[in-house]
């Protein structure tokens, strides 16, 4: 019999960045009492990373602007393998999420009339995205923090408790979904403060954890990055769809070392930055992908002209989108004409006067004086990519971010999959959270608020199977039976090290099946060790403890990425492969499923020649003709199989 | 490149006690503090605590004291230090403890909760709402607080005084007034809200005689003092007598109100 303490909810929200507020608001405003749950202080998530802008057709600074053509971009830049439907209704329903966000206090910065005004981006037709000078991820966090204070503060006036329909637990962990038969009861958690274990008994779980970046060594994601959400649906019985594709940001600090990886927000390029290699050539020209070439400027002096006059000029190819920028700069430092600390100069400082790069581009001017001592308004900076995005994740029905197979699971945000198809455009993330987000807390609210014949019972087995697979790192100096003796434990922060080192070279932004073969060996022997990883101290407010808990995670999702990665033989958006370099559009009908090969939800699955992640390939739907017909014919030939165009 | 071997004291205990622990570990050229803590963590203290996200100055988690002034342990460069230098690193000192360097900012999140949230104007529908850059400028400058409560960790009336706490939100919460009461659409007078009047009677205003201690540990730059806490205290003027607004108009360095 279980002791630990249990508190009951309709919904448990895990994840408090863009996604898991939007979704707690829409299932409190629904009528479900709903817990939030997160790792760090309410506040700190990712999402304040964000820094371009929201993308949504508002149409403000270009009234050509409407959701068909938001849609359209959004499928060219993901190379049409979205879940189209749920690229349809974010184009849709992303300028009232924005919109109500001013309701809510958002302060976006504003056009010659007094609207929200909107910029450029890669891959967006038109300047397209409500921001923030480049701290729009904040804006977003705060005024979604502040909403759920507002609720907060209604309830108070009406029960006297400030929690009683909705609370944040803060600085806690997630580590296990509790299931009664296929349906979700609940979730297993520990406070990383006290350490104690804890269960929120509820029916319905929405997963909004976000991304994977920490598995890889040059990232811009933060510690959170762990891939807690995808391991938990695995875990849970849910497939990880796609989980191949993976975004490396073009622009990411490249020294001093110890911010490499570090976000430059794609705005410096929307507002006039340019990308030149150590010739002092602006190369983005020789690499325009033949799909895009009728949509790109073909000389220097058209692309700069597009700024001031886009009706008549095409948009400069530094705005293709992500995928295409980041192989670019990686082929120019291979070529050997990179910058002295092994990226490209990203320039602005001959692009704009200074006054105005500090008043657009305020927090890139700050982290470059602060943290390279380069000023940006003088001279060029050094960039080169990082992993920043995965646009793979758990397979959702498109309309309620359902997880698929696990009644009660919802997911929303980047830990979803599907929308962003291989590729993900800048913008789309910030709107994807709002959109989805709101979707997901609405469902699971009605789901759990709807249940008839009594709600999934929480089973002990499960919670004290939780337990100890939580303490084990403390008890993990002895060997295992059958263990020669005297082998001590694995330091966690060392095994983190290996597996992130490993998949940034062997899994990284170009791809070889020898490599990805070699990683998979690496991770199955630091799985094994990952058994032995031990921990020192007690359970109060342990980072190693906490460590050694987030590897299961990143292992799974790791062995994810690079099965998918070896299985997809062509080159699609955020996927390269060096021995499959071109698109294949049989593939683009391709979907990879990634389940858990051990269905018991045990991970037994120690032996180092089998895996833990069975991949499983499946059709996509086809694509609704109505949707289609928004696509010129000649654009849908370069994507689409024959038997599609013609079906 | 260069790397040498710095002298760090980091204190180390819980709410029971504890002290500062010597530490010998290596620095690498461009490194920030916080780089330094997690080679600590890597190799000699694996369960050193500390709280962290963004490692870019962007989240306001990695606030604490460096040689005592309260900093962001990830935008403070190893370079501003000499290689003599011992540093030294404390939790932030308003806040109780919880384990070495993380302290319970309990009290910031129990202050937010007393700040009447925005109130939608009447009559003007999501999509409706028209302002002008130069309108949202002031309260746009105080959204880019990161919360990392350097500034309520710094204010010397709560610093050292704990039975302050239950009146005085602090700087962070009184700039969340005033972001609010210069917002151009907010509708709180309508509602019966008066801003100005509860920053002086309920958030503690009176409390503040501008030392801008707050402003100066700001790692966004926001002018707390002189663009929010004094203009606050100008707008509260006509609603109660505040001496350091009065004694300012008598010296003739501020007008009275607006």
């Amino acid at each position: 019999m279980s002791v630990v303490d249990r508190q009951e909810w309709d919904v448990v929200v895990v994840g408090a960045g863009g996604a898991g507020l939007r979704a707690a608001i829409a299932a409190r405003e629904r009528g479900a009492r709903t817990a939030v749950i997160c790792k760090s202080l309410f506040g700190k998530a990712h999402t304040v990373m964000a820094e371009g802008g929201i993308a949504a057709a508002m149409g403000n600074v270009n009234s050509g602007d409407n959701w068909q053509v938001h849609f359209r971009d959004t499928l060219r830049g993901g190379k049409f393998l979205n879940q189209w439907r749920m690229a349809e209704l974010h184009a849709q329903e992303a300028p009232d999420r924005v919109w109500e966000l001013e309701t809510w206090g958002a302060l976006f910065d504003r056009t010659g009339d007094g609207r929200i005004s909107q910029r450029n981006f890669g891959g967006h037709e038109y300047p397209r995205l409500a921001h923030v000078g480049d701290r729009t991820g904040l804006e977003l966090i705060r005024t979604l923090q502040q909403k759920i204070v507002s609720l907060q503060q209604e309830d108070f006036k009406e029960t006297g408790d400030y929690e009683s329909r909705l609370k944040v637990y803060q600085e806690c962990t997630v580590t296990r979904i509790l299931k009664e038969g296929d349906r979700v009861s609940g979730a297993f958690c520990y406070a990383r403060e006290s350490g104690r274990f804890f269960v929120l008994d509820a029916p319905s779980v929405v997963v909004a954890t976000g991304g994977i970046g920490k598995s890889f060594k040059v990232t811009s994601n933060s510690w959170e990055y762990t891939g807690d959400g995808h391991a938990l649906a695995l875990l849970a019985g849910a497939p990880l769809l796609n989980m191949e594709f993976v975004q490396f940001h073009p622009t990411g600090m490249v020294w001093p070392p110890s911010v490499k990886g570090i976000l430059v927000t794609e705005s410096v390029r929307g507002d006039g930055g340019v990308l030149r290699n150590s010739e002092g050539k602006r190369f983005m020209f020789e690499y325009i992908p033949d799909v895009f070439k009728e949509k790109y400027a073909q000389s220097e002096e058209e692309g700069d002209r597009w700024y001031e006059d886009p009706d008549h000029n095409r948009r400069p190819p530094e705005l293709l989108p992500r995928d295409e920028v980041a192989r670019a700069i990686n082929s120019e430092v291979k070529a050997g004409r990179g910058s002295p600390h092994g990226g490209v100069f990203l320039d602005v400082s001959t692009r704009m006067p200074a006054e105005v790069i500090r008043r657009r581009l305020p927090s890139m001017y700050h982290q470059f004086k602060e943290l390279a001592d380069v000023d940006i308004t003088a001279e060029a900076m050094e960039v080169g990519p990082t992993c920043h995005y995965v646009m793979g994740g758990i397979a959702v029905d498109s309309d309620t971010a359902a997880a698929r197979g696990v009644p009660g699971l919802y997911a929303a945000g980047e830990v979803a999959g599907g929308m962003h198809g291989s590729n993900r455009l800048g913008g789309n993330s910030l709107s994807d959270l709002l959109v989805f987000g709101r979707r997901a807390g609405l469902h699971a609210a009605e789901y759990a608020t709807g249940l008839t014949g009594g709600r999934p019972l929480v089973d002990d087995v499960q919670v004290d199977e939780a337990a100890a697979e939580a303490l084990r790192p403390f008890s993990a100096e002895g060997p295992a039976p059958g263990e020669e003796d005297g082998r001590p434990p694995e330091n966690p922060y060392t095994l983190h090290q290996e597996l992130q080192q490993a998949m940034n070279d062997l899994v990284g932004i170009i791809r070889r099946e020898a490599e990805m073969e070699a990683a998979l060996d690496k991770l199955a022997d630091l799985r094994v060790r990952a058994r032995r990883a031990g921990v020192e101290g007690h359970r109060q407010f342990n980072p190693g403890w906490h460590l050694a808990l987030d590897l299961r995670n990143m292992l799974l999702v790791s062995e994810c990425v690079a099965r998918a990665a070896l299985e997809r033989t062509e080159s699609r958006g955020g996927h390269t492969r060096e021995d499959h370099p071109a698109m294949d559009r049989q593939w683009r009908r391709v979907n990879l499923l990634c389940q858990l090969t051990d269905p018991t939800g045990g991970l037994t699955a120690t032996d180092p020649l089998h895996g833990q992640i069975d991949l499983v390939r499946e059709t996509t739907e086809p694509i609704r003709p109505d949707l289609l017909a928004l696509f010129e014919k000649e654009e849908l030939v370069k994507y689409l199989a024959e038997e599609e165009l013609y079906e | 490149m260069s790397s040498y071997e710095a002298r760090f004291k980091v204190w180390r205990g819980d709410v029971g006690g504890g002290g500062l622990e010597d530490f010998g570990v290596e620095v690498n050229d461009g490194e920030v503090v916080l780089d330094i803590i997690h080679r600590l963590q890597a190799t000699q203290a694996p369960d050193l605590a500390v709280r962290w996200n963004c490692k870019a100055g962007k989240c306001g988690s990695c606030s604490a004291e460096i040689n005592g002034r309260p900093r962001l342990l990830c935008m403070t460069r190893m370079s501003v230090f000499t290689r003599e230098e011992t540093i030294t690193v404390t939790p932030l000192r308003a806040f109780p403890v919880v384990r070495d360097l993380v302290t319970d900012v309990g009290f910031n999140y129990t202050k937010a909760r007393e700040v009447p949230a925005f109130v939608p104007p009447d009559g003007l529908g999501a999509g409706e709402y028209r302002m002008m850059q130069e309108d949202v400028d002031r309260s746009q400058e105080f959204r880019k607080c990161i919360e990392c409560f350097l500034c309520q960790d710094t204010c010397h009336v709560v610093r050292d005084h704990e039975e302050n706490k239950t009146a005085f939100a602090g700087p962070r919460f009184l700039m969340r007034v005033a972001e609010l009461d210069m917002h151009p659409l907010d509708a709180a007078d309508q509602s019966g809200l008066d801003r100005k009047r509860t920053a002086q009677d309920e958030h503690g205003l009176g409390y503040c005689n501008i030392t801008k201690c707050c402003t100066e540990v700001c790692p966004e730059g926001i002018k707390i003092t002189d663009n929010a806490l004094i203009p606050l205290k100008e707008r509260a003027v006509d609603r109660k007598y505040d001496p350091l607004v009065w004694l300012g108009s008598k010296i003739g360095r501020r007008s009275p109100g607006k």
